[in-house]
């Protein structure tokens, strides 16, 4: 039968609209406003799955995201593993089943959006309970900025499942009438189904609100800075542990008295009450005032309170003081609770002294304040004995709990401290509150609770069904022998068992774990504390962490503006930082060796053209440019005429080679200079802090220029006369326009900057022109090599041509451990500079050492071998026993078409030294025996140059 | 996420800036007559203090500008004062 447990009258669910479901493949109905676990409890189904490691059936424990149980696998809308079945919304067409631990990812593309938003505020409420709606009319009255943040679909807290009365009324009409009034203001934002999941540095608070399938965006998730935090986060009952603790039908008794009240779901027709405290006695009398019978109350204190004895006296209710559940007999469902006197006498060990038939078994082992977000705000944690809970210290600058976070569990303490949180919050902020009225919570007595870890177990001596953390089935047994090995802190228990580590993180089981550990070591509670509370408080997605960062959003790419060009004809492109570089661009059937081949044939034979716009660019100006320029070069730049062009080498103060590029001295106090593609934001700040903080009384300018200019290379023993086709007003002749010079002039019609600078020793102009003008430029050389055959390169050819020459690539030959010395550059150091970065470093004696890794070239005796790039250098043909000492490694490596052969760079130890010395490198399961060279193998005279 | 005080901009998200370190660690005022030691020092050695921390920042994101605080490395709060121009004195 549909809906068997629901009850007529009473709750929040909405009977007018059903809502049909499936799980595990039957077909049910529930209500809108339930949970999957209300409408599961509604049709008599508790056991929801079996446990992850010893596949014992498990049922719904709790009623909210302390669930350690009742875990599903969502298959429609979409599949969705490891949620609580607690904390999922009922919603029309929900497909779901039970799972043993681990669920199944979606193999499909996610359809839906997810999305990130950003707010500010002045208060931030985190819970919107008595406690926190207290606190947020405060902050709101005086007119702050406040965000309130509720995990649940609807505010209330716990007045939506007590059935309290505020003010003689349904306390359910207090919070209808706050909200209401909240929603009013224009300063607050209600962020309902959004649980703050983590606290980080400075009050950044980042939540997950979930929007529903048919919203834009299905989650989002919400990054929050607050001046003043309230953390109203409530409080989660906590089980006890006793033999077979696990059966369903196993049921924390507030959340019963939830499920009964708020879902109108009665959990069961028998129960028996086994508690620690007065709490669980509320639970009991709604229970039994709405039918259900209450077998016993099992107390474990010796004095039960008289308040709620009375009470139970007139329902006929029998209460068991000084006695414990000890043990439970069932299959898949509790059907008896088995009792036991913890009175002590003598020497008897305890037996079961009676036998009480049930069909649900309801725990409260007292209640531990939800201080996760407190603890992450690195807040202490103070054991109070008198509710046998960690309980904030209120320790933590512009972070405040309240309520039953706070450890003040009646709904009078949770509205006074609420109030008073957010009223201090609202001044601290800079706001004139006041906490204003309050309305009157009905008041009972209480009576202190007993703390109770282990109980007497005549059932279990050994403890293997007495569980702790029922979501990683860790068993007073496992805890023991943990102990017994040495473990003597919740940390490595936690690490020895797993225990805690699950989905819920330990919420129901924490404080519990601690307390039985504490038994066994015979410590205090106190004194062995808690484990660590880390962000996320429940399981957040990636797709939501991700937002719309994913896909092409990822992360941003930049392009050049021939860049649609290289994609019309053919380039796969290589990623270089953010840049995306055409790699080679292949004519039909020519696979990447062809093309590159081809590619570099052209550069070398006829003429050649690159898209070379991602160098970094950047306009040094002021009357110290040069001065500066002296101070962060190797090379001498001071002394660069106007007009001419110098390749320069940056090193840190190590003296490491940081970067390379060349320096275009455009006037007296201007300089242009170039930086590697992937480095060009690195040299800025670089050469900026130099400026800042060390050099400030220079006056000297750095602006990036890079997106400013499009870079055309123009290479090989025809581009002169290409050039001279389609440029103007500049004589390209060796002798006007030598090399390392610049002129202005026009090309294709447009102004431009023509460098004489090669990067492959071939003659080369390096073509600027503005950014707008860079594919109607490099189009029109295009077509003015067409005579030539002119060929459009990519990255590959560009690394082939320039290995070939031996010019290192920063990043690629070097590592940061790499002197100017080591690649052979020297020539590029000044002697005459007084100082410069690095300058100090290279009379250091580990940096003047001989045996330093140097730049060599590699040429394998096998000529068709290309050398894996990081490949091992060794000494000896075949491998001594390990540790084989290591002479370096392949730095690069291709096929050249210029020596019709593999080649390489390499660094090796002492490398100048050893020339035409054959060494090896494991190659696959063999070594190839490699002959070192200079690392120039083309046109060493330099006498291509200048065509 | 640390709320981080540009002296120039304002409190920035810490993703905005970029750490530099130690502050108040000088380029010796001559490397050349500077011993191997002490330029390993200049190099390589940092305090790592369980406290107050004089620190670099830049703020790579906005005004590129760098400047110091004192930061505490156990609770990450900065000094309120590092709001203020003081910070704008910049040593490296």
């Amino acid at each position: 039968m549909s809906n068997e447990f629901r009850l007529a009258d009473r709750g929040r669910i909405d009977r007018d609209r059903p809502i049909r479901f499936r799980f595990d493949g039957g077909d049910y109905e529930g209500y809108q406003g339930d949970t999957l676990a209300s409408a599961l409890l509604a049709n008599g189904i508790h056991q929801v799955a079996t446990s992850i490691k010893h596949g014992r059936p498990r049922g719904i424990m709790a009623a909210g995201a302390e669930e350690p149980n009742a875990l599903v696998q969502i298959e429609r809308p979409f599949p969705e593993p490891m949620l609580t079945a607690t904390t999922v919304e009922l919603r029309e067409g929900l497909q779901a089943s039970g799972l043993p631990g681990r669920g199944q990812l979606s193999t499909g593309d996610d359809p839906a959006r997810y999305d990130t938003m950003h707010a500010h505020c002045d208060v931030l409420v985190v819970g919107a309970g008595p406690a926190g709606l207290a606190a947020a009319l405060s902050a709101a009255r005086s007119g702050a900025r406040v965000i309130v943040a509720e995990a649940d679909t609807e505010f209330g807290g716990s007045l939506l499942g007590s059935g309290e009365t505020l003010d003689r009324a349904p306390g359910t009409e207090w919070v209808r009438r706050a909200t209401a009034e909240l929603a009013a203001c224009p300063e607050v934002r209600l962020l309902p189904r959004t649980t703050v999941f983590g606290h980080y540095d400075d009050n950044y608070l980042v939540a997950l609100e979930h929007r529903g399938e048919q919203a834009h965006s299905r989650q989002r998730v919400w990054r929050m800075r607050a001046r003043e935090v309230v953390l109203a986060t409530g409080s989660h009952e906590r089980p006890l542990v006793f033999a077979g603790n696990d059966r369903p039908g196993t049921m924390l008794a507030g959340s019963a008295r939830t499920y009964l009240n708020r879902y109108a779901v009665r959990p069961g027709n028998r129960a028996v009450v086994f508690t620690t405290n007065d709490s669980a006695y509320a639970a009991a009398i709604d229970l039994a005032d709405a039918g259900v019978e209450i077998a016993a109350i099992v107390d474990a204190r010796e004095v039960v309170s008289t308040h709620w004895a009375s009470l139970c006296i007139e329902r006929g209710i029998t209460i068991h003081a000084d006695t414990a559940v000890v043990s439970t007999s069932g299959t898949d469902r509790v059907s008896s609770a088995h009792l036991c006197s913890l009175r002590s006498d003598g020497s008897r060990t305890p037996s079961v002294r009676q036998v009480v038939g049930c069909d649900l078994l309801l725990v409260s082992g007292g209640w531990n304040p939800a201080v996760h977000l407190h603890s992450q705000a690195r807040g202490s944690l103070r054991f109070s004995e008198d509710i046998g809970a960690f309980v904030p210290e209120q320790d933590v600058r512009s972070v405040r709990s309240a309520g039953a976070a706070a450890g003040l569990f009646a709904t009078s303490e949770s509205l006074r401290s609420g109030a008073e949180a957010g009223r201090d919050a609202a001044r601290a902020a800079g706001f004139d509150a006041e906490p204003g009225r309050l309305p009157r919570a009905e008041k009972a007595p209480v009576l202190a609770s007993r703390s109770v870890w282990l109980l007497p177990s005549p059932a279990d001596s050994d403890g293997s069904t007495r569980f702790v953390d029922l979501a990683r089935d860790v068993t007073v047994a496992d805890i023991r022998k943990a102990t017994r090995a040495g473990m003597d802190s919740v940390e490595h228990v936690k690490r020895y068992t797993t225990l805690g580590t699950a989905h819920d993180q330990g919420k129901t089981s924490g404080t519990l774990s601690t307390g039985v550990i504490a038994e066994m070591l015979g410590r205090d509670v106190a004194e062995l504390g808690t484990t660590t509370f880390r962000a996320p408080y429940t399981p957040v997605t990636f797709a939501a962490l991700a937002g719309r960062d994913r896909g092409d959003l990822y992360d941003p790419v930049r392009v050049t503006a021939m860049h649609d060009w290289h994609v019309e004809h053919g380039a796969p492109f290589e990623n270089v930082g953010q840049w995306k570089r055409p790699w080679y661009y292949p004519r039909p059937g020519e696979d990447m060796e062809t093309a590159v081949l081809r590619e570099c044939r052209a550069a070398r034979e006829s003429v050649g053209i690159q898209d070379v716009s991602t160098l970094g660019k950047i306009d040094v100006q002021g009357p110290d440019a040069a001065e500066f320029l002296d101070l962060v070069y190797t090379n001498m730049m001071s002394t660069l005429k106007v007009g001419r062009i110098r390749y320069g080498v940056m090193c840190t103060a190590d003296g490491m080679v940081f970067d390379d590029g060349t320096v275009t001295r455009t006037d007296e106090q201007r300089y242009l200079i170039s930086t590697t593609s992937g480095n060009a934001a690195g040299v800025l700040a670089h050469l900026e802090d130099w400026l800042q903080t060390e050099w400030p009384h220079l006056r000297v300018y750095l602006t990036s220029v890079t997106e400013q200019w499009a870079t055309i290379a123009l290479v090989g023993p025809d581009s002169r006369q290409v050039l001279s086709r389609v440029a103007s007003g500049i004589e390209v002749g060796n002798d006007s326009f030598p090399f390392m010079s610049f002129r202005d002039g026009l090309v294709a019609g447009r102004r431009a900057r023509v460098c004489r600078i090669s990067f492959s020793g071939e003659l080369a102009f390096e073509i600027n022109v503005p950014w707008w003008y860079g594919r109607e430029v490099w189009e029109a050389l295009h077509e003015a090599g067409q005579p030539f055959g002119i060929t459009p390169y990519g990255t590959e050819t560009m690394h082939v041509l320039r290995a070939e020459k031996g010019f290192p690539i920063v990043g690629q030959d070097t590592d940061g451990t790499i002197t100017p010395d080591d690649l052979g550059m020297s020539w590029a150091v000044s002697k005459k500079k007084t100082d410069f970065l690095g300058k100090r470093s290279f009379s250091r004696a580990d940096t003047a050492r001989t045996d330093r890794k140097q730049l060599v070239g590699l040429l394998p005796a096998d000529e068709n071998l290309v050398l894996p790039e990081g490949s091992q250098l060794v000494d000896t043909a075949e491998l001594p026993e390990p540790p084989v000492p290591m002479l370096g490694h392949v730095t690069s490596s291709y096929r050249s078409a210029a020596l019709d052969r593999g080649f390489a760079l390499a660094v090796v130890k002492a490398g100048r030294d050893r020339i035409g010395e054959t060494i090896y490198s494991p190659v696959g399961d063999r070594l190839a025996a490699v002959t070192i060279t200079e690392p120039v193998f083309y046109d060493k005279e330099g006498a291509r140059r200048d065509g | 996420m640390m709320l981080i005080p540009c002296p120039w901009c304002g409190p920035r998200n810490e993703i905005e800036f970029h750490y530099g370190g130690q502050a108040d660690v000088h380029y010796p005022s001559d490397p050349r007559s500077t011993s191997d030691e002490d330029w390993a020092h200049f190099l390589f050695f940092r305090d790592n203090p369980k406290g107050v921390f004089t620190e670099r920042w830049s703020h790579a994101a906005g005004c590129r500008r760098w400047f110091t605080v004192h930061r505490d490395t156990v609770t990450n709060e900065i000094h309120p004062d590092d709001s203020a121009s003081a910070a704008r004195t910049v040593t490296r």
